[in-house]
């Protein structure tokens, strides 16, 4: 910060400091969950951009839950979500699909037994 | 001869109604997107809570005036709102420190009035108690962002704080409405506030690195209907339309 | 909230014919597209400018409604007016969010609409003069929008959907609002009816070209339907516009301001008449009565709150030795 030599009023001159500042980075980008009600789980909703964790939240707060629409609300940095890739779905979730003895009605039990 | 009850609700009424009606006036031009949220959200409350506060008032002056009316219908002289609600919003710095301001000693006074001898002033207090707080820690967050910043968000923070100290004694002044509404535990007391405050305020000063205010020069006048200058501004866009076509129906 | 014709769609293709042809076929099938999926680079980019232009028209929806929130006649006019604002920076914020997911910030696209280079719809480019105008907007252009948008609660693209959907949701508030108003007025005094009645003339117009040029002079509209981005074509919503909207104005007791509307009883819709095109492309190319102020509202904004981001930024920083915010511990 340099010296305001011409003592221009104060603010003017940091206005002009600032056109010579390259220019900041991008307020970061935050995921928004939220649980509508206990029982259930936190649902993505959205995102939203926020400076701080505080900040985040409380705008997930006034964004996204206006109308009632929720008692929990989880704020995560984007940068910190990781995610499967796309391009691998089909080494990722592929093999679970012939997975056939996972699921019931793959097991044969008499009508007689009754209810399992 | 006017109730002091009556006045008090009025007095509350318009601090309500002025200060969301400034903080409405930002509504598409916020800093950023999530504040032309949140502010609206904080000014709704305030309105919400000077609706409820008119209609009691109206109930209780026994006139036949209704929110509305009494909302729209009167004479500068006869508002009493505090003058700090009226000022105009200045930069974010100021109007987040005023918001602030107002909200600390909103939550303290309406934490109180939860257990006032008037059953309608408690439902009303036990309300809007939840929604100052939220103010309060909104605004404050906002205070220390910006005096503890960059340079310039500081040297903002510090006008600001410099153009708002004289109206923030006005706060605690206690008129003979106040003096009667504290002596039959119809609302706080409101000198027994003042600390609390000063408290709040100086400890989310601190964490903002800016020096708490000085509340020895105030101005006054609000609750006997003085107001600066900017307030006949702010009634002539409130009331232009009642004004303009007066008893119709909207 | 309004896709107008979107005028020069992506570049050049260099995916290869069965790319292309494997995402069309997982379009045809209704599958959702979501984030990272695979896509064609005019999909993509596509869908950048018609979810940033809807956002942005949102955006500066905002401002010729505000205008009226210091002057709304009753408390319960003033809230629902503030809220339905509110709504309206929401919807942008959605839609943002929603462009997000394809690589565009929303600085650059907050960039884009304050350097004038992004379209935003052109209904908004007109003043609110009087009170009326609030009514006459809830009513005809959140209508509108509210045609245009239901369909796309079905688009292809996941997010963009799902904004949509929570959209809608909270469109049919703003909707009913303005038509309150307009009910309120119509049956008020012969000041508040002649009030109606002169918004109504001056909006009907600017809300039918609301859905863009008509369909022989939309370029790309053939793209964006195979790909199930624009679900009808801006004629045929135009028309169910016409065919819902004119009941409602025969119920307030209003006129509208064409000669030439007429039931067609053998078609069963109405006829109405020639939209003055000429005024519409004015209007696009930057002409409107307020094109230069809502782009120079929306940069003040902008410009003025760069120093409160930055401070934001700067106390982050500092704040990421705190643990914990100093306010919320209560």
């Amino acid at each position: 910060m340099r010296k305001n030599v011409n003592n221009l009023p104060c603010l003017q001159w940091l206005q002009n400091e600032r056109n010579l500042v390259t220019v900041i980075q991008d307020i970061p980008l935050w995921e928004v969950f939220i649980r509508p009600r206990n029982g259930l789980a936190h649902r993505h909703c959205g995102s939203l951009h926020a400076t701080d964790a505080e900040m985040a939240l409380q705008a997930a707060r006034d964004v996204y839950t206006r109308r009632g629409e929720g008692l929990s609300v989880w704020v995560i940095p984007s940068a910190q979500i990781v995610a499967s890739d796309p391009q691998d779905r089909d080494e990722m979730f592929d093999p679970s699909d012939d997975k056939i003895y996972r699921h019931p009605n793959f097991y044969n039990i008499p009508d007689d037994v009754g209810h399992m | 001869m006017q109730k002091p009850l009556f006045l008090a609700l009025l007095q509350l009424a318009d601090d309500h109604l002025i200060l969301g009606h400034r903080l409405s006036e930002w509504c598409g031009h916020a800093p950023m997107l999530e504040e032309d949220l949140a502010m609206p959200n904080i000014a709704l409350d305030l309105i919400g809570q000077a609706r409820a506060l008119y209609s009691y008032a109206g109930v209780v002056e026994e006139a036949g005036r209704d929110e509305d009316v009494l909302a729209f219908g009167r004479i500068e002289r006869e508002y009493q709102n505090l003058l700090i609600c009226e000022l105009e919003n200045g930069d974010f710095a100021q109007t987040m420190l005023r918001q602030f301001y107002f909200a600390s000693f909103m939550l303290l006074f309406w934490e109180r009035a939860q257990v006032s001898s008037d059953t309608t002033v408690a439902a009303i207090a036990a309300k809007a108690v939840k929604e100052a707080k939220y103010h309060r820690r909104h605004c404050g967050e906002w205070v220390i962002r910006l005096g503890d910043g960059t340079e310039e968000s500081a040297l903002r923070m510090q006008a600001a704080c410099a153009f708002l100290e004289p109206y923030l004694g006005e706060f605690f002044y206690v008129d003979g409405v106040a003096l009667e509404m504290a002596e039959n535990s119809t609302l706080p007391d409101l000198l027994s506030l003042r600390g609390a405050w000063l408290a709040d305020v100086s400890e989310v000063f601190g964490a903002a690195q800016i020096s708490p205010p000085n509340l020895s020069h105030a101005h006054k006048g609000g609750r006997q209907g003085r107001h600066t200058e900017c307030m006949g501004h702010l009634l002539a866009q409130l009331q232009y339309m009642q004004r303009s076509f007066p008893n119709m129906t909207w | 909230m309004y896709s107008q014709g979107l005028i020069g769609a992506g570049s050049k293709n260099i995916e290869t014919p069965e790319f292309l042809a494997a995402f069309q076929a997982r379009i045809d099938a209704d599958e959702k597209i979501e984030p990272n999926d695979p896509m064609p680079v005019a999909y993509r980019k596509t869908l950048i400018r018609q979810i940033g232009q809807h956002a942005h028209s949102e955006i500066v929806g905002m401002l010729p409604e505000g205008n009226w929130i210091t002057r709304a006649p009753t408390l319960r006019r003033k809230a629902a007016l503030l809220a339905k604002v509110q709504d309206e920076g929401g919807h942008g914020l959605y839609l943002y969010s929603a462009a997000e997911t394809l690589g565009v910030s929303r600085k650059e696209m907050t960039e884009e609409l304050i350097s004038g280079r992004a379209k935003y719809s052109s209904i908004f480019n007109y003043p609110t003069q009087t009170w009326a105008d609030i009514g006459t907007i809830g009513w005809l252009v959140d209508g509108a929008a509210i045609m245009n948008q239901v369909p796309l609660c079905r688009c292809s693209y996941g997010p963009y959907a799902r904004a949509m959907i929570r959209v809608c949701k909270e469109e049919s508030f703003h909707q009913r609002q303005g038509y309150e108003i307009m009910l309120t007025l119509a049956e008020g005094t012969v000041a508040q009816k002649d009030m109606a009645q002169d918004a109504l003339n001056r909006w009907w117009w600017p809300s039918l070209m609301m859905f863009g040029p008509p369909d022989g002079d939309s370029l790309h509209s053939d793209q964006s339907t195979l790909w199930k981005i624009k679900r009808f074509s801006n004629d045929e919503l135009r028309q169910k516009f016409v065919d819902a909207t004119v009941p409602q104005a025969l119920r307030l007791g209003l006129t509208l301001p064409d000669e030439a509307l007429a039931w067609n009883e053998v078609e069963g819709r109405y006829d109405y008449g020639q939209i003055d095109w000429d005024e519409f492309w004015a209007v696009v190319k930057g002409h409107g009565p307020l094109n230069k102020d809502r782009v120079a509202a929306r940069k003040k904004a902008w410009d003025e709150g760069a120093w409160v981001r930055e401070a934001a930024m700067a106390h982050a920083k500092k704040r990421e030795q705190l643990a914990v915010s100093p306010m919320a511990a209560e």
